[in-house]
């Protein structure tokens, strides 16, 4: 095993894109990536931590099948105050806002994003969109569930409009993400990097970037059309002004359902990078990797119709759909297969990351399993809307883009602040988040099999126990993320220096760590691909940022 | 995969009994086509296919018996359908699987599946409109009654002062002369009546008019009635105004039902 060439002990850096500029100001009007990454690192992290407490409420609530805490109403908005916050707040923006940002154009061997500006007026557009989202959530009360079904929408009398214009005011910035980095990739590849030595994170990013150009414009359609529903009264999609209901489900899940690929697709890409580094092997098949993603992208879009197996929709139409869902289940497993066939033999480091990585992998085959589960017509009549599908979705979904953040987070501490983090710490938290998730979701997955409906403030009696057991499991989860936050932010001031502590070889570690504002000192060539441990060319045993 | 069964779930067979099933905010309601109605209990018979026949009155529902592993959506101004055989008698829970607002998770409902003869006798019992049913088990908020709901009506309509514009015997009905005429229409046979609206339009009083009328009184007014009446709502509780259409109900000038079969107030579904 030949040493990594950048793993040498090193001061750190005097100059660096974080003390190029101390002031506000400087923050809040950078276009560096980095420092928009961190941006975006700190919004989506209060967003977690909102939608977080949301949830603990809500799992508060239902430890007793009767009122708890809190009234009917207030459950309602509760639990459509979580599904917003975690879906447009965190998950959507979370892989592509803080990694993506930071990672993909040092990736690239770029300097920055194509449009830097564009960039921070993603994020403006974000923290606006949040802004008016909460203050309408929160101020005017909204009931609707995250999934805004008409009619109830459009008759509700909470403040619909607004958080649908904040939700709309999201997209633009979802869009222009995508945008910027479908254009960074074509036209600021360094010389050398060809298409096929594009890291793997840059073809998740890339394929989620697709998606999110190509469907997010239909969200903010439709969100747009219940607004102007709801204010003025359009006959659309209420039946007794001669409206189709049905139709708001066709046009809500043609984004919607795509949308859980943005919010899978970047996690995966996550994992195809925390692999390869922690089991020092090039990815077993990148090719593989790399296509499948789009190919998830593209099968995504046709799709949607496993949404409405119960709504009256066509025998015909519903098997179709159902098929076309199971492929997603194919290149899912594409992928799984070569991260597994990357550790088979690999020199495998096991700290946090690849702890996560392991959690991942679980949550990702048991979510989507039960994914292909669902897309059987005739078990999802039996388990849609219950909280299986709950269970369903947070395991596939939402563990994926925790893991993954998290492993990403922890494998690229270092370079992003250039200090260690405590392996111990990280280890003990990896455990009590994986375990706590399961123990959550797990008796989820049996409630919704015995039946409990979701989106229920009262359940009878005999979902108790259950609902107890993922009650206690949710509280171990909280614990677990305020472990990770209290021992980050201490090893952010007092950890010491180190610059990729596992001696990785993906393209971001060519250059010092913290980078500097323009990432590279001279733009990198590059001459090989990738995560290419087995040889060493003789240009990689002097890396670009030697000074 | 899976497809075949959920064919057969969807499509049912030709000598399927038809029930229409009703959603609204936050109560079942079912119809059978020999003529009763009833809220909250689904009454079927054992080892004969069903069909339900599925739509909602104001926001989509979803039809659940987790028992029967079956759901289907409610949706407003369309019918779904879904069909099943029940094989064993005893009561199973409904419940509401689509998001419907705040008492979303208290719209429960049951499934009671009765022997075939016990469904017969409970069909026939329903066409006199002698039995006192009390059907509300499911109903929000609901307690157990203490009499049979028809009384607890006719109790609450005293302490409301419905009685004083409302009459409970049949003379007013008889003569159709203005000065005999009561302030409201008479609730005798008003259950189940074809009622001219001053609108124009002619609708069937159903437990949905009934109740609309105790809370939205000036929507739907009988024609040459004047819309005086005020608006209980907030005034009276789920169950007593589920009371007062049960006394309605029970308030029949003893007549057997021989119109022709009427009940369900949704236009018949075609293309079978």
């Amino acid at each position: 095993m030949n040493p990594s060439p950048t793993a040498e002990a090193r001061v750190f850096p005097a100059k660096h894109y974080l003390n190029d500029g101390t002031t506000v100001r400087s923050w809040l009007l950078t276009v560096d990536h980095k420092r928009i990454a961190l941006l975006y690192l700190i919004s989506v992290l209060v967003a977690f931590a909102l939608g977080g407490f949301f949830a603990m409420l809500i799992r508060l609530e239902l430890l007793t099948p009767g009122p708890t805490i809190v009234g009917p109403l207030a459950y309602n908005r509760l639990f459509t105050l979580h599904g917003m916050v975690m879906i447009f707040l965190f998950m959507i923006p979370a892989i592509p806002g803080v990694f993506g940002n930071f990672m993909l154009p040092i990736m690239l061997g770029a300097k920055d994003v194509a449009f830097p500006k564009l960039n921070l007026l993603s994020w403006y557009l974000y923290i606006i969109g949040a802004a008016i989202l909460l203050f309408g959530a929160l101020h005017g009360g909204l009931d609707t569930g995250w999934t805004f079904y008409t009619p109830y929408s459009t008759t509700s009398s909470t403040a619909v409009s607004t958080c649908l214009l904040g939700a709309f005011v999201l997209g633009f910035s979802s869009i222009l993400t995508g945008l910027n980095f479908i254009v960074t990739t074509h036209t600021l590849r360094a010389p050398g990097m060809g298409w096929h030595r594009i890291p793997l994170f840059v073809w998740g990013i890339y394929a989620t970037s697709v998606i999110q150009v190509l469907a997010t414009p239909v969200l903010g359609l439709v969100v747009l059309l219940v607004a102007f529903e709801h204010a003025f009264g359009f006959g659309l999609f209420d039946p007794a002004r001669g409206g189709d209901p049905i139709l708001f489900q066709h046009l809500f899940w043609f984004y919607s359902h795509p949308a859980v690929y943005i919010m899978v697709l970047p996690s995966m890409a996550v994992v195809s990078e925390v692999v390869c580094a922690y089991s020092r092997k090039n990815m077993f098949g990148y090719a593989a990797v790399a296509y499948s993603s789009i190919g998830i992208a593209l099968v995504g879009f046709f799709a949607w119709g496993h949404h409405l197996f119960v709504s009256g929709q066509s025998a015909f139409a519903a098997g179709m759909f159902g098929s076309i869902s199971m492929l997603v289940g194919v290149f899912t497993a594409i992928k799984v297969f070569n991260w597994v066939g990357t550790l088979y033999r690999g020199s495998i480091t096991f700290s946090a990351p690849f702890a996560y990585i392991c959690g991942f992998l679980f949550f990702v085959v048991f979510g989507g399993m039960t994914g292909v589960a669902l897309a059987t017509v005739s078990l999802d009549i039996a388990w849609t809307d219950t909280y299986f599908v709950i269970a369903h979705f947070h395991f596939i979904m939402v563990a994926a883009t925790l893991m993954a953040f998290l492993a990403g987070l922890h494998y690229w501490f270092p370079k992003m602040f250039g200090k260690k983090y405590p392996e111990g710490w990280a280890m003990l938290a990896s455990g009590i988040i994986i375990l706590g998730f399961a123990a959550t979701f797990i008796p989820q997955f049996l409630l919704g099999n015995a039946g409990m409906p979701r989106r229920y403030y009262e359940y009878p009696a005999q979902y108790q126990m259950l609902n107890v057991a993922s009650s206690a499991g949710a509280s171990l989860l909280a614990f677990g993320f305020t472990l990770v936050l209290i021992y980050l932010v201490i090893a952010l001031f007092q950890g010491e220096y180190a610059d990729n502590p596992v001696g990785s070889r993906g393209f971001e570690w060519l250059t010092q760590s913290p980078p500097i504002t323009h990432n590279f000192e001279t733009i990198p060539v590059f001459t090989h691909g990738p995560h290419e441990y087995q040889e060493v060319p003789a240009e990689m045993t002097e890396p670009s940022h030697a000074a | 995969m899976g497809y075949r069964d959920y064919v057969t779930i969807e499509t049912p067979p030709a000598d399927s009994m038809d029930i229409y099933v009703m959603g609204k905010q936050w109560m079942w309601k079912f119809a059978y086509p020999q003529g009763p109605n009833s809220v909250g209990v689904l009454h079927v018979p054992v080892n004969r296919p069903v069909r339900l026949l599925i739509t909602s009155r104001d926001v989509i529902h979803s039809f659940y018996v987790p028992a029967f592993r079956m759901k289907q959506d409610a949706v407003p101004n369309r019918y779904t359908q879904i069909s099943f055989t029940a094989t064993e008698t005893g009561r199973f829970q409904v419940l509401c699987a689509e998001y419907c607002g705040t008492n979303h998770s208290k719209m429960w409902a049951e499934v009671d599946v009765m022997t075939e003869d016990a469904f017969d006798t409970w069909i026939k019992d329903q066409q006199r409109g002698l039995a006192h049913r009390q059907d509300m088990g499911g109903a929000p908020g609901e307690v157990a009654p203490v009499a049979d709901m028809a009384t607890e009506g006719q109790k609450v309509a005293a302490e409301k002062g419905c009685l004083r514009c409302h009459t409970v015997d049949k003379a007013p009905m008889l003569a159709g002369a203005p000065s005999e005429q009561h302030i409201g229409p008479t609730w005798v046979d008003l259950y189940q009546r074809k009622t001219k609206l001053s609108s124009g339009e002619t609708i069937l009083a159903d437990e949905a008019y009934l109740t609309e009328s105790m809370m939205d009184p000036t929507v739907k007014v009988v024609q040459g009635y004047q819309p005086v009446m005020p608006s209980y709502q907030g005034n009276l509780t789920g169950p007593e105004a589920a009371a007062i259409v049960e006394y309605i109900k029970s308030l029949r000038s003893d007549r057997v039902q021989t119109t022709p079969l009427q009940g369900p107030t949704y236009e018949p579904i075609t293309n079978r």
